[in-house]
């Protein structure tokens, strides 16, 4: 069983990672629940997904403290989901860094210690740079896929078992790029 | 048995295929717009269609259901209000074949101009109201809420909030059912609602209230899971799930069955417990009627009646318990990241110009009321869809000329086809000048790129007659329309400063496709 928080922003494919381990904890004999956000707040917007299997699943939110992951697809947005990780959780982050609204207008500041402080004060936390992968793919549109590739280092499910899911999740010519971005993001060297 | 992962909304037009529903309409809201999009896409045996409006698909299907086939009108919860009027009506007159009204509430007001709790619209109209609390049970509640209608000749609304519409979950697939078309006989009395029709057909309703009393008190929709009787908890929809989440140990009362509420339930249930809790999002609905019973419940002194729960406020009300781990608190501030138009939106040009003029602008819902944010700060009321058009008019007949040459309403193309015709009629007819810019992207942007009637395609995906706005427009009797693309900036100022300056009503159509199409 898990608790998992994908955190980004919207347009980074939040929701198909969180469909692709739903999908993979079902084909696993899981009972599984998510809640994701549609609308007006996906239109470039903060958005999460939680992602919750075990044999029973009642809340489809979960409890914060209680998260198992967090994994963010961009830096600032991991430190909005902090609150739901719990002691023991992992937090897994994207560093790519993209400047909201009020930041470009210049009205506000992009904290330039979240790396640092997060790495102290988050004791599981890993930081990943990921920009190689996704020019070695040629696509900048992956980062949910390698970001939910190295997540599944800390999941039970079989490479073999990611592969079928992704396979039912992802239209047909993407496939074979997805599951190379998911390759590749499992085989990343996690340095926490 | 097969088992897919559904999408509440998913779920509830999947439930509709297994009740062998034919026909179905909406227009799209969040968060209820998958459920028509789903029927479109997987069910192509039903008829399936976007009405201009809500009011107008909520008509279409009592027309489809009083004609003998089952059907089921989907909306967001402000969409019923722009429904309200055939919705009380339609209650006197019943159904023939199953009618569904899906209704989905946005407590916390995710992409909702308000927090309206639409369980009062059930008791107000006297209808039946089920809620299901996840996914599985979306489309259970959809199937029966198809029966109930059935048996009890009413209307059927099935309520759901954003948790349940747009959360996933596991849903049993079960075979379609086959139900025939029932013959439509001529009964006027049952079907025109002349007072003559109307006081007798009261009557009816409040019969059959009493009954649907009865079955709510035996419904399975409502249960009792024993657990320890120190603490008993009344809750529903996903409150329930997070009840279930944070007081395992407790006894609750599972309210499915919202309107008529089980009196005979809720009597057992509270005289059992020692200390009796209500745990609802919204307002305090089945709160002030558990004390009406006579019983003093812990319920809104503890749980918000601003937003939508989650289980940690659950666990906070209840357990005086505050989750949380021992991660310090970062103290420099975190930047929000609010919504914004997308880069090279073609609303971002229309903004662009209207900011330089320093125009008050009367806004409408849609992608284009985030332009009341910054970088452009540039809407100055908004409330409704096609208030832009109706206010931008009361704003020239309080203020006069001063205001009319120096205003304008911003209006959708799909929220103008929606609510904005008539107040532009009303414009004309009342002798109003205003100038109205309808920004026509060729789509309704914000609930995810559905077609509308004037992209000339249809939900089924069938090519279809385009309605022109420059056309219709000139037939309401506006003589100054202009189509105009924003991008050119130098043009559409120009034609701006030129119409608002006009001492007569103008339409200017602002025609650039979304960038996302």
């Amino acid at each position: 069983m898990a608790n998992v928080i994908f955190a980004g922003v919207g347009g980074q494919g939040v929701i198909l990672a969180s469909k692709i381990l739903l999908e993979v904890a079902k084909n696993a004999g899981y009972d599984v629940k998510e809640a994701e956000v549609h609308g007006m707040a996906q239109r470039g917007g903060s958005v999460d997904c939680h992602v919750r299997y075990s044999k029973h699943v009642y809340s489809p939110l979960i409890e914060k403290g209680t998260a198992d992951f967090v994994v963010s697809f961009e830096l600032l947005e991991s430190m909005r989901k902090l609150e739901y990780l719990s002691d023991e959780g992992i937090l897994l982050v994207n560093n790519f860094r993209q400047d909201p609204a009020p930041v470009e207008a210049g009205l506000e500041k992009y904290p330039e210690d979240l790396e640092s402080w997060l790495s102290s004060n988050v004791r599981k936390c890993y930081i990943l740079n990921i920009e190689s992968i996704l020019k070695e793919i040629g696509n900048r549109r992956i980062v949910n896929i390698v970001m939910l590739g190295a997540l599944s280092n800390f999941l039970e499910f079989g490479l073999d078992e990611w592969k079928k899911a992704i396979e039912t999740q992802v239209k047909e010519k993407y496939v074979e790029m997805n599951i190379a971005a998911f390759v590749k993001g499992r085989e990343y060297r996690l340095q926490g | 048995m097969q088992k897919k992962i559904m999408l509440g909304n998913e779920a509830i037009a999947r439930g509709a295929y297994e009740a062998d529903c034919r026909v179905a309409a909406a227009y799209p809201g969040t968060p209820s717009t998958e459920i028509l999009e789903t029927i479109a896409k997987e069910y192509r045996n039903i008829k399936a269609q976007w009405s201009p409006n809500e009011k107008v698909a909520f008509e279409v299907i009592a027309g489809a259901s009083i004609a003998g086939a089952r059907a089921l009108v989907a909306m967001k919860h402000v969409g019923l209000n722009v429904a309200a009027d055939p919705l009380f009506t339609f209650s006197y007159t019943g159904v023939n074949a199953g009618m569904v009204i899906i209704n989905a509430d946005d407590p916390g007001a995710w992409s909702s101009q308000n927090e309206q709790d639409n369980r009062h619209y059930a008791r107000a109209a006297k209808l039946p109201m089920i809620e299901p609390s996840s996914p599985a049970e979306a489309k259970e509640f959809t199937k029966l809420a198809f029966d109930i209608s059935e048996d009890f000749d009413r209307a059927v609304i099935v309520r759901i909030t954003t948790r349940i519409a747009h959360s996933q979950g596991v849903v049993v697939l079960d075979e379609k059912m086959n139900v025939p078309l029932r013959p439509f006989e001529r009964n006027p009395q049952k079907y025109v609602m002349i007072p003559a029709h109307a006081r007798p057909r009261h009557k009816f309703v409040e019969e059959q209230m009493i009954k649907l009393r009865e079955y709510s008190n035996n419904s399975t929709l409502n249960r009792i899971e024993w657990g320890s009787k120190k603490r008993g908890i009344i809750t529903n929809g996903v409150a329930y799930q997070y009840v279930k989440e944070v007081c395992p140990e407790d006894s609750v009362l599972k309210i499915g069955f919202i309107w008529p509420l089980p009196d005979e339930l809720i009597r057992e249930f509270a005289e059992a417990v020692e200390e009796l809790y209500v745990v609802e999002e919204c307002d305090p609905f089945i709160e002030d009627h558990v004390r009406a019973l006579g019983y003093r419940p812990i319920g809104k002194e503890v749980i918000p009646i601003l937003g939508e729960l989650t289980p940690e406020i659950v666990d906070m009300a209840i357990n005086k318990k505050r989750p949380a781990n021992s991660i310090p608190v970062y103290t420099s501030k975190i930047p929000g990241r609010p919504p914004t138009l997308c880069k090279g939106c073609p609303h971002r040009y229309v903004f662009e110009v209207l900011k330089k003029l320093d125009v008050v602008v009367n806004g409408d819902i849609g992608c284009y009321t985030l332009a009341v944010l910054p970088p452009y700060s540039a809407m100055h009321s908004q409330g409704c869809m096609g208030a832009s058009i109706s206010m931008h008019h009361g704003f020239e007949l309080a203020r006069g000329d001063e205001m009319a040459r120096n205003s304008v309403a911003v209006i959708g193309d799909s929220t103008f086809i929606h609510s904005g015709i008539t107040p532009l009629i009303d414009i004309v007819y009342n002798k109003g000048t205003g100038t109205v810019i309808i920004l026509d992207n060729r789509v309704t942007a914000m609930t995810g790129h559905q077609d509308n009637p004037a992209t000339g395609r249809t939900l089924m995906g069938e090519e279809t007659h385009q309605l022109d706005f420059e056309q219709l427009a000139r037939a309401i009797g506006v003589k100054r329309v202009v189509k105009v693309d924003p991008k050119d900036q130098e043009t559409f100022e120009r034609v701006v400063r030129e119409e608002i300056a006009a001492k007569e009503p103008s339409v200017i159509i602002s025609l650039r496709k979304c960038v996302l199409v």
